[in-house]
């Protein structure tokens, strides 16, 4: 059980690593090309109106899968301004890919909030949020690390893992995108993830 | 006639800004990052020179529609960002040139009352310990792509 838990922790700390390589991820597979660390599993989330989504409502279709928030100055909004345009080189493919945006802000992030900032990005991104709790949830599922930075007057920021995820039909971690990566390198990876 | 009064308005301007250039800092290439409706927070960028024989520092600032203007450094290590607010604000060397650009030091635009429109412009007041208030009219901007770089 102890050992369990140190391989989970040390986890955390490598799929951070890899994530900023974006291919450094090769070095937790096994042999076989199985990952050794298991990235996302169970979560049950809202969507912007209110309608549970969990992992399952995922399954059948590849998935890319993004945590940010949207007070966030610049990385998120950049993200999925490369994301949109990343959905526009596929084409028509990129209708058979699962486009998630999950809120590590849960507390000022609400589904109508969300919904209104999604408005300007590409329609194909879905925004998911749920209770503080459930956020959390997705989160350690999914190796996010992120963290709540106090500012002045109550106000305050969020750290964390800026990678985007992509998942095959069945759920598996296929690889994650850096942010900042080549557009060409990114659609070759969703290229591929969509067979 | 009219002509001798632009040239005594311009000579004026240039004398008012000779003076002032001696200790004001300067700001130069400075845009604010386009903001989706709904975002709260937003950001502006720009090249700080301080042209005084003194360390100055950059406090914080107001602008229109903004709650609160902060000087924020944001890093990316491993993957992860991460964003302080710089309490004791942001030393600006005498002579020295910093640059407030993303990915790095930025002007913090929390509380929008309204998008940042891109095409638009942003009046900012900065405020320096010695130079005290400096303001400019920036630019709103949509950046490039990350990956565009
Ligand atoms: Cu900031």
């Amino acid at each position: 059980m102890i050992r369990r838990r140190s391989l989970v922790l040390g986890g955390l700390a490598v799929a951070a690593a890899a994530a900023a390589g974006g291919g450094g991820l090769l070095y937790l597979r096994t042999k076989g090309g199985k990952p050794l660390i298991k990235i996302g599993g169970p979560f049950a989330l809202s969507d912007v109106d209110g309608r549970t989504v969990t992992d399952r409502d995922l399954l059948g279709k590849p998935t890319l899968i993004y945590f940010g928030f949207t007070y966030c100055p610049e990385i998120c909004p950049t993200t999925l301004t490369d994301i949109g345009q990343w959905l526009d080189r596929l084409g028509p493919k990129a209708d058979r890919l699962n486009v998630i945006f999950i809120t590590l802000d849960p507390e000022r992030d609400t589904g109508p909030q969300i919904k209104r900032y999604l408005a300007n990005f590409d329609p194909r991104i879905r925004g998911l949020t749920g209770s503080v709790e459930a956020v959390a949830a997705a989160a350690k599922a999914y190796r996010i690390y992120y963290r709540k930075v106090p500012l002045e007057a109550g106000e305050y920021t969020i750290d964390h893992s800026t990678a985007v995820y992509l998942f095959d039909k069945r759920g598996e971690f296929v690889a994650p995108i850096g942010y900042g990566s080549a557009p060409d390198r990114a659609v070759e990876q969703l290229t591929a993830l969509l067979g | 006639m009219k002509r001798m009064i632009y040239s005594a308005t311009a000579a004026c301007l240039i004398a008012t800004s000779a003076l002032a250039a001696a200790s004001t800092p300067r700001i130069e290439a400075g845009w604010v990052r386009a903001t989706p409706p709904a975002a709260r927070a937003g950001a502006a960028y720009f090249n700080l020179t301080n042209p005084g024989k003194a360390p100055d520092r950059l406090l914080g600032g107001s602008a229109p529609g903004v709650e609160r203007v902060e000087v924020h450094e944001m890093s990316m290590t491993d993957g992860i960002m991460r964003m302080r607010p710089l309490t004791d604000g942001l030393v600006i060397p005498a002579g020295g040139t910093v640059a407030l650009k993303p990915g790095g030091y930025h002007i913090m635009l929390i509380g929008l009352a309204r998008p940042l429109k891109a095409g638009e412009s942003l009046p900012l007041t900065l405020r320096f310990e010695k130079a005290g208030k400096v303001t400019v009219t920036l630019p709103i901007k949509t950046p490039p792509a990350a990956g565009a770089h």
